[in-house]
């Protein structure tokens, strides 16, 4: 095939990606982008195996067929409240090849010497491809709680970080200057790798989704680098594409917090000595059960319900749509109040509650819910803690400023929890301790089963 | 002018691109995208079929072959997980 044929697939293949990104971002569209992004993927993969230049197919297919599998293994058979844990570890696939494609080109035998350009593209490749793949690696750990969550903090640790990427960049000095060999590589690579594990360990588990979203971000970078060192453009657009599409997100992710970029990655947030809120002691809580929680929302007009991480760890989505149904059925106006950061990545909780097919016009996003939430008669937490907490309307908490569901504003609010224990940030709750809230102690689906069944026998 | 700079000039622009098409994503679909632009990501693997294909000694098909399926598993994982999220969003309860 000729050249020109091949250089015409992947400007089509670009032009492609980003089409399908740009129908990613609606829900009436975003299975098209998606198979349209994957079908630009394939017209390039098949574009380049067409290529003169390529000489040997049988590695080639063997590397295919071995990511094929393992690749569709994992896609279908994990569950989907690992799915940030999974986007981790491909993101980590991801930047650890490129990494290798900025190495393997700058090894070839028989080439012309790299030129200084080059080289400094392979170096940023490989640096910012190796941090993603240890970085993503550790974050997996901690999602998959192989790795403690908690923030891993050590004297001197910053200043460790501070010299390795020091040494990292005479590296890449060095490199550019024509030292290219294999040593020097293979030093650039294992430093790279210690700093994507420093870099990630001092961070705490609840952070994690901020991490993978800026590894995303990463791996296009040191995509595009990659591109750079082959003088392939599609690599550079795309890897780009990615690499402003991880910023944005983390971006928006982080205002979801209220806090910045830099607090999230040096604040070794929600570890360490927790301090509970002054007084404790003389406070009660009003416990409830099934029967009284059915009652309530069974005779109301309007119901929130404010999903959390507990939600999705007890598996109770499905429960939730059937309660929502029969609430449905009986009149009752239900809604669901989904703050930015509920679950474990934003959107997290969405994908959770369409997995159990509750329409996506149900989920309000936080200030639309906030906005309604005068007229609301009962407000059911479940499984959240830190983004109900009005501590965050308090200038000194550890939480300050962070945007939460008003469920405090509700007429009732009904908490479904296991323990009064804190959550990610470590500060206690004072809603618990409210006149008009009654804590309902239980695993989130044996709570809203019961409710459920509750609310049939009304 | 030379290829450095027309692959800076990509870089710029299509840097840009990616900023002005997801600033207006709603929330809903954040994780679905991020998994796909992760699966965009693993265009990494054009770059490791070339640089396997060539040939070029034994360091560069081992490490090229190593990103072949480090890439593969990117694409076809991201690209799949990616379609069963979205397949999850419907419109009616």
């Amino acid at each position: 095939m000729p050249p020109f044929v091949v250089e015409f697939a992947y400007v089509v293949s670009g032009f492609l990606f980003v089409l399908g990104l740009k129908r990613l971002s609606s829900p009436v569209t975003a299975p098209k982008g998606n198979a349209m992004a994957a079908g630009a993927m394939l017209l390039a993969v098949v574009a380049t195996l067409l290529d003169q230049q390529i000489i040997s197919y049988g590695t080639l297919a063997a590397g295919l067929v071995a990511g094929t599998v393992i690749g569709a293994l994992l896609a279908r058979l994990v569950q989907m409240t690992a799915m940030p844990q999974l986007v981790a570890i491909f993101n980590g696939f991801g930047g650890g090849a490129s990494a290798l494609v900025a190495a393997a080109e700058l090894l070839r035998e028989g080439g012309a010497n790299p030129g200084a350009a080059e080289a400094a593209a392979a170096a940023i490749g490989i640096l910012v491809g190796t941090v993603t793949f240890s970085g993503s690696a550790v974050a997996f750990g901690k999602l998959q709680d192989l790795v403690t969550q908690r923030p891993v903090t050590f004297p001197l640790q910053k200043v460790l970080s501070g010299l390795v990427f020091l040494a990292l960049l005479a590296g890449a000095v060095m490199m550019a200057l024509g030292e290219v060999g294999p040593e020097m590589l293979m030093a650039m690579g294992g430093l790279a790798f210690l700093l994507g594990i420093l870099l990630v360990i001092p961070i705490g588990g609840a952070d994690m989704p901020v991490v993978v979203s800026l590894l995303n971000s990463y791996s296009g970078l040191a995509a595009s680098a990659a591109g750079f060192v082959l003088g392939n453009p599609l690599l550079i657009l795309a890897g780009a594409l990615v690499g402003a599409a991880g910023l944005i997100l983390t971006q928006l992710m982080c205002r979801a917090m209220n806090r910045s970029l830099a607090n999230v990655a040096f604040g070794a947030f929600g570890g360490g000595a927790a301090v509970a809120a002054g007084d404790d002691g003389e406070r009660v809580v009003r416990r409830t059960g099934a029967e009284e929680v059915a009652m309530l929302l069974g005779y109301a007009s309007r119901v929130v319900i404010v999903p959390g991480y507990g939600l999705a760890v007890a598996q109770a989505q499905h429960e939730v749509k059937k309660l929502t149904s029969l609430l449905s059925d009986r009149g009752v106006d239900v809604v669901f109040a989904i703050h930015p950061v509920a679950g474990r990545m934003p959107g997290h909780m969405n994908v959770l509650l369409a997995e159990a097919d509750v329409s996506y016009e149900r989920l309000l996003d936080l200030d639309d819910a906030n906005g309604a939430m005068d007229r609301t008669d009962v407000a059911v937490v479940v499984g959240a803690n830190d983004v109900v907490n009005p501590e965050a309307r308090r200038p000194d908490s550890a939480i300050a400023g962070m945007p939460i569901v008003d469920v405090d504003r509700a007429k009732n609010v009904v908490v479904i929890k296991r323990s009064l224990s804190p959550g990610f940030a470590g500060i206690d709750n004072p809603l618990f301790y409210m006149d008009h809230t009654l804590m309902f102690f239980s695993d989130a689906r044996e709570a809203i089963s019961d409710l459920a069944r509750e609310v049939k026998e009304l | 002018m030379g290829v450095w700079i027309l692959g800076l000039y990509v870089f710029v622009l299509s840097m840009m691109v990616g900023f002005e098409l997801i600033r207006k994503v709603p929330p809903t679909l954040h994780t679905p995208l991020m998994s796909g632009a992760n699966a965009i990501s693993g265009i990494t693997l054009v770059g490791a079929l070339l640089v396997v294909g060539e040939g070029g000694g034994r360091w560069t098909v081992i490490l090229g072959t190593a990103a072949v399926i480090f890439a593969t598993i990117n694409v076809v994982g991201g690209f799949l997980v990616t379609h069963r999220m979205l397949s999850m969003f419907r419109k009616q309860d």
